[in-house]
């Protein structure tokens, strides 16, 4: 495993410590041609650092070695999960496939946690009508029965709907976690690559739609502040809650590109019905190669179709099974 | 004629006449010069809409019955005089009969009623808008149909590196006109709803030029020999969406269809 992990590059210790590197900035984004901050390019903002802060660590920043030891284990967590033996019908080992985030450029922080507020890194207290609500979705869930009683009864990213880190915030998608960012005048577009998700950000200043109208990405309105981007989203149909959020969720990001193959990327969550208050997270993207291969989700999804298939042969077998045995 | 030569004066004629000849050559109608974007490339930015039935069929075709017979007249086939130019596709005869046989089982084999991505040009003229976010080195064409979107590079040009729905495109100016040439299709995708279809041979080349501030003309060159006897052509306007908070909303349509394609392999209760 230890070949796996790329060293830390010069670019990757200028992210670790964006914070600082941004009250001195010594780096100015080039300009489009129509004069706006330039965060054009391939991206990917994968990650080895967990949203919440393990309870076990109490500090904001690890020392480097300590950061690499954190890599570390998590890659080997990862590993284990195709480990022959410990899961049952593993037909592929993790390394294949860019399963394993290490094998490709990965985002390195010394932060041990991507939650940057509340300071303790860990998400607010959840409202007593947060709580309702969590219950009520663990119900609807049940409701559902097992896991492979029907299609709805799976998780979203398993039925091609739209992957957990779509967002926004957009978080690392547990792999192919690049983008692509292309501006015109008025438009900043940002291409995700798992499931082709696009955001068009309008950049003129128009209101949010009514909010009857409802989208799984929310409606995204865009400006520039100096050479950050920042970005608005509501009108959320809370389909794919982000951490519990709900249809009330509202998502501010800023884009800031501090480094040639660097974007420092911070989003604040607000979602009262949720959460006692609003947090904040950040996580680098890291520039890579493009181009971004078309990622046809759904019209590809054997594996649910064929796992459906085979819960209900195992039914009848079962059910023919019981049959004999009641008939001897 | 000599008259207006001697009014016109001579040079002025000439030069005239080398004008109307190249533009004549062209094929084109009087020339509109589209406004610039910023790196000085005609610019056409904006979000674009087909207003045409080609969607229902690209041949000429009457109106007809929906073939879902609950939808009554809102699921109707609206009449369209057609966008493929001499009217008819020249299909091979093998390739003919599996067009009618698309055309007959529609309702079990259009890519687009499980939500499929769209290819292409289907995804021109499918009854959405779709939106152009032009850099100069990569035009994005986003359609609000599936979140289908295709990538023009127009630098970093490289070969299909796999077979996919909405093909590999690289792009060009040639004046006035964005020209697309996009390969690496795989099999799956149709042209319309009324299943003419295509091969992996598929080759596509589009133009699209602006022919007024808010249109643009489309025009696309279809080869693929396994299918058809030689490459045919087909045309439209597209039209901008002007209204001033215009923008793509999300038809995320997998949710819609999932019962169709999984319902049955639900659970007895």
């Amino acid at each position: 495993m230890k070949n796996l992990v790329p060293s830390i590059t010069v670019a990757a210790l200028v992210l670790a410590v964006a914070p600082a590197a941004a009250q001195t900035p010594t780096y100015t984004p080039p300009r489009t041609p129509d004069g706006q901050p330039d965060l054009q390019g391939f991206w990917t903002n994968a990650t080895y650092t967990p949203l919440e802060r393990p309870a076990s660590v109490t500090k904001e920043f690890y020392t480097p070695d300590e950061a690499e030891a954190a890599i570390k284990q998590a890659i080997a967590r990862e590993a284990a999960q195709t480990e022959p033996g410990t899961t049952a019908d593993v037909h592929y080992d993790f390394s294949q496939f860019g399963l394993d985030r290490s094998q490709s450029k990965f985002g390195r922080s010394l932060r041990t946690s991507l939650i940057v507020d509340p300071p303790d890194g860990r998400l607010p207290p959840t409202t007593a009508e947060g709580k309702r609500r969590l219950a009520q979705r663990e119900e609807a869930q049940k409701r559902l029965g097992g896991r492979w009683d029907s299609a709805q009864a799976n998780q979203l990213d398993d039925r091609c709907m739209i992957m957990a880190g779509a967002g926004p915030p957009m978080m690392d998608a547990a792999y192919n976690s690049n983008y692509h960012i292309v501006q015109a005048p008025g438009y900043v577009m940002i291409l995700t690559e798992m499931i082709h998700d696009v955001r068009i950000i309008p950049l003129d200043g128009r209101p949010q739609p009514a909010s009857s109208l409802r989208q799984w990405m929310g409606v995204s309105r865009g400006r520039w502040e100096g050479n950050t981007l920042v970005v608005e989203t509501t009108n959320f149909n809370g389909k794919n809650p982000f951490r519990g959020s709900t249809e009330n969720l509202r998502v501010t990001e800023r884009f800031t590109r501090v480094a040639e193959d660097g974007i420092r990327y911070t989003f604040t969550v607000e979602d009262a019905t949720m959460w006692t208050r609003p947090w904040t997270g950040e996580l680098p993207l890291m520039q890579t190669q493009g181009p971004i291969f078309e990622h046809a989700c759904h019209e590809g999804n054997y594996g649910l179709y064929n796992t459906l298939v085979g819960a209900r042969l195992e039914e009848q077998q079962a059910a023919g099974g019981a049959a004999k045995k009641g008939s001897n | 004629m000599p008259n207006r030569f001697v009014a016109m004066g001579k040079l002025a004629a000439v030069t005239a006449g080398l004008l109307l000849a190249a533009t004549l050559s062209a094929g084109q109608a009087p020339a509109y010069r589209a406004p610039r974007a910023p790196d000085g490339k005609p610019n056409l930015n904006g979000i674009w809409q087909a207003m045409n039935t080609a969607h229902w069929d690209i041949e000429p075709h009457s109106a007809a019955a929906s073939a879902v017979r609950e939808l009554g007249a809102s699921g109707a086939v609206p009449a369209g005089l057609g966008v493929v130019e001499g009217g008819v596709i020249p299909y091979r005869p093998e390739a003919l009969a599996k067009r009618n046989e698309n055309r007959a089982n529609r309702l079990t084999l259009d890519p687009e009623i499980k939500c499929y991505l769209p290819g292409v040009p289907r995804a021109t003229y499918m009854p959405f808008p779709f939106q152009i976010i032009q850099s100069q080195s990569h035009i994005m064409l986003v359609h609000e149909y599936a979140g289908a979107v295709r990538t023009i590079y127009m630098t970093d040009q490289t070969e299909a590196p796999a077979d996919s729905w909405m093909g590999w495109s690289n792009g060009r100016w040639e004046g006035e006109t964005l020209v697309v040439d996009t390969k690496g299709f795989n099999d799956l995708s149709w042209f319309d709803r009324a299943g003419n279809f295509h091969t992996d041979a598929l080759h596509v080349v589009e133009r699209f030029t602006a022919r007024s501030p808010e249109t643009l003309t489309y025009e696309a060159t279809i080869e693929d020999p396994k299918v058809f006897t030689r490459p045919w052509k087909m045309s439209m306007p597209l039209y901008r969406r002007v209204e001033p908070n215009a923008q793509l909303t999300e038809f995320r349509c997998v949710e819609f269809v999932e019962d169709l394609l999984y319902g049955h392999l639900r659970k007895k209760q």
